[in-house]
């Protein structure tokens, strides 16, 4: 096959099979997000798949870590809300902090403000307030499915497709008295529709606290290398 | 074209000296990131570069004043030398703060040749304005700012001849320079003598164009297209625009409709013309030049430039009612290669979100994170407007001692804290830094006490002990009770949480 057939096909979504390894085709094609490795069990996709609504409870670290694998294969993200977000927790998590916007005071009528966002981010997290009723979840929802983006509620949102909640942390490496803070162990409940119906149990150790690499075209918003799910 | 062009040497140092009101002889130069940019002759005398890293430069000269460069500072200074210029002769236009050019022929004909008009720009300028200028005339305006570099009036039809000598690194492009060097080609002479077709050939578009300029013709070829009239991009505003971050956010939405249409017609536009009309029916006017196509960013630059001139030198006595972009010449847009963000249309996409979602909640809806060097989790991290410059708020190269290591707290809100030992005594942080006790017991915002399950500390903030004004001496303890894990900080005698682990 000759490079610009292949180049064709790429641009169709069709991959050569040599990058097939280790993913799904539905990670391939861009259909589902990539997550970082260890988050990818507590999603029935194997990651966050373009249409979904997934929410998130009880960890604000677990919602960064939820942005990290696809804005760092070049997706962008906003996160509605949270104005006291720890933006440097999320870069040591691995979010990709040029392609993250954030919308920390959305208003008092929210709803305008996220469909906007749907419409061009592929990745939106929303804080649950009272402002968000659930009519206009549902339409929010809706809304997403249709853009094909992901959406990440942070706090309890009727019709979620999958929903995660964090029932128990435990933290590694503090002793009476010396040590520092090293890492995690969530204990997640996963439930929601379909194929996440059955309720379950998950334990997952998130590491953050890694090193943030800096680099000077990362202040302008350079795009970092780009995985097929993001590409356009 | 003939062109007359004025240039201010240093500009980013002029300009930011004079904000700061530094004086002359004070050693100065500006930095982006952690590379020198621009430097003062005082600076290049003791050894300071261009390209050069900040701390090396602070080596050589370690009096040295390093400011932060800021286009809008350089534009919003300049303002005055453009204005200067233009009382001699209309028709300016600005290539970027530092450089104007004007037609040679036309309004300063009407001086006693060339020499007396140089001479009498540069007296007009220094005098008006202030500022030192150096004038040169030359054809195109590649030869003309090189020779206003070097203050030269090349003789009519002499451009050409005036290039030849001067070295291919004039060139001002890292990647052709050096190709053509290896190739033995030293001097823009050498290089004009390829024959056109032979640099099409092996080097391409970009080298095209430079060969052009090293033969001291325009960039592009002259039949640029006329601009229709119906071009233009106009907007009111109700009630008017007053303001310098008001302006900003109206330059970007009128740049992205003028880019739009412009597009969309098969336009990208090299020469720019700003005009706006205030309540009290004062017109002003000035046009952009640019070597490169306009990108919708850099159509919002300059007109936010021009508007933060006018409004800071208050040319303007009332709010501005209308801005009209007036695309003044145009190139095929096959020339603009790259649109804001390359051919990534997710990032087009995303950024037409945003500024949608800026038009819905203001300017100061949106933000991206910038960061950068510090030792708390709050100092590391800077918050712009979307579609701001993001450069960080400290310097990320340098070392940062005393910086927490390890993960940094999700959510990062400072409340009141309690921390006691178990007979209910505050404790505190000694000046050798020990704990005065073990916590037993903490409580946030005088809420519930809860028993504390495992800490560590204290680690010592000594910031800026050098500068007494605004050292800080803190220490900061890491502590889980209740199920969550926090930070908390000691100073002045009071616990506050600074983060939490959740």
């Amino acid at each position: 096959m000759s490079t610009s057939a292949t180049a064709t096909l790429v641009a169709l979504g069709v991959n050569p099979a040599s990058e097939l390894t280790g993913t799904t085709a539905d990670q391939t094609t861009g259909r589902v997000l990539p997550v970082r490795g260890e988050l990818a069990d507590l999603l029935p996709w194997g990651g966050l798949r373009r249409g979904s609504t997934v929410s998130v409870g009880g960890s604000t670290s677990l919602l960064l870590a939820l942005l990290a694998g696809a804005t760092a294969d070049g997706c962008w993200a906003a996160v509605v809300g949270l104005p006291h977000l720890g933006v440097l927790a999320a870069a040591e998590l691995g979010v990709a902090v040029p392609r993250l916007a954030l919308v920390p005071r959305p208003g008092g009528e929210p709803g305008a403000v996220i469909a906007a966002l749907l419409d061009g981010i592929d990745l939106v997290a929303v804080e649950v307030t009272r402002s968000v009723s659930p009519s206009l979840a549902r339409r929010l929802s809706a809304r997403a499915r249709q853009r094909k983006a992901v959406l990440l509620a942070f706090g309890s949102w009727p019709g979620a497709d999958v929903e995660l909640h964090v029932v128990g942390t435990r933290w590694e490496g503090l002793g009476r008295g010396h040590g520092k803070l090293r890492s995690q162990t969530l204990t997640v409940r996963v439930g929601g529709r379909g194929a996440a119906a059955r309720p379950r149990h998950v334990e997952l150790d998130l590491v953050g606290g890694g090193k943030v690499v800096l680099q000077g075209d990362d202040w302008n918003g350079a795009p970092a290398r780009k995985g097929p799910t993001c590409a356009s | 074209m003939r062109l007359l062009m004025v240039w201010c040497p240093d500009w980013p140092v002029i300009a930011a000296a004079a904000t700061e009101s530094l004086p002359p002889h004070v050693p100065a130069a500006v930095a982006k990131g952690n590379a020198i940019v621009a430097c003062s002759a005082i600076a290049r005398a003791e050894g300071v570069r261009r390209g050069m890293r900040k701390r090396q430069a602070q080596e050589r000269c370690p009096e040295l004043k390093v400011f932060e460069a800021d286009p809008t500072r350089d534009a919003r200074l300049f303002e005055p030398v453009a204005a200067a210029v233009e009382e001699l002769a209309p028709g300016i236009e600005v290539v970027r703060p530092g450089l104007v050019a004007v037609a040679a022929k036309g309004p300063l004909g009407y001086f006693d040749g060339p020499e007396r008009a140089a001479e009498r720009v540069v007296d007009h300028v220094a005098h008006t304005a202030g500022v030192e200028a150096q004038v040169g005339i030359a054809e195109g305006l590649f030869a003309a700012t090189l020779a206003a570099h070097r203050g030269v009036i090349v003789p009519e039809g002499g451009s050409a001849e005036f290039l030849a000598p001067l070295g291919i690194q004039e060139l001002n492009d890292p990647d052709l320079v050096d190709l053509l060097r290896r190739l033995g080609l030293r001097t823009l002479g050498a290089f004009a003598a390829l024959p056109e077709r032979a640099v099409a050939d092996r080097f391409g578009g970009p080298a095209v164009q430079a060969h052009r300029r090293a033969r001291a013709l325009e960039d592009r070829p002259v039949d640029k297209r006329t601009p229709p009239e119906d071009l233009e991009v106009v907007q009111q505003f109700d009630p008017p625009v007053e303001r310098v971050d008001q302006a900003a956010f109206a330059a970007k939405a009128l740049a992205e409709r003028l880019h739009a249409e412009l597009t969309a017609k098969g336009f990208a536009c090299t020469r720019l013309g700003i005009h706006a009309n205030t309540e009290n029916d004062e017109e002003l006017h000035r046009v952009w030049r640019c070597a490169e196509p306009l990108t919708p960013r850099g159509i919002a630059d300059r007109v936010r430039w021009q508007l933060d001139g006018w409004l800071t030198r208050e040319a303007l006595t009332a709010g501005v009612t209308t801005l009209r972009l007036v695309p003044e010449e145009l190139v095929d847009a096959a020339a603009l290669q790259f649109g804001l963000w390359g051919h990534d249309q997710g990032a087009e996409r995303a950024a037409r979100a945003l500024v949608h979602v800026q038009g819905l909640l203001g300017p100061e809806g949106v933000f991206t994170a910038v960061l950068g060097g510090g030792r708390g989790p709050e100092d590391q991290i800077k918050l712009v407007p979307w579609g701001d410059e993001r450069t960080p708020r400290h310097d990320p190269a340098q070392p940062w001692p005393g910086r927490l290591n390890g993960p940094s707290p999700a959510t990062v809100k400072s409340r009141s804290a309690t921390v006691v030992d178990n007979a209910g005594q505050d404790i505190g942080v000694t000046g050798r830094n020990e704990l005065t006790g073990a916590p037993m017991q903490f409580a946030v915002n005088g809420g519930p006490l809860q028993d504390v399950v495992a800490w560590s500390g204290p680690w010592p903030v000594d910031e800026r002990w050098w500068e007494p004004d605004t050292a800080r001496r803190a220490a900061r303890l890491q502590l889980i009770a209740g199920g969550t894990a926090f930070l908390l900080v000691r100073e002045d005698g009071e616990w506050t949480v600074e983060g939490m682990y959740d």
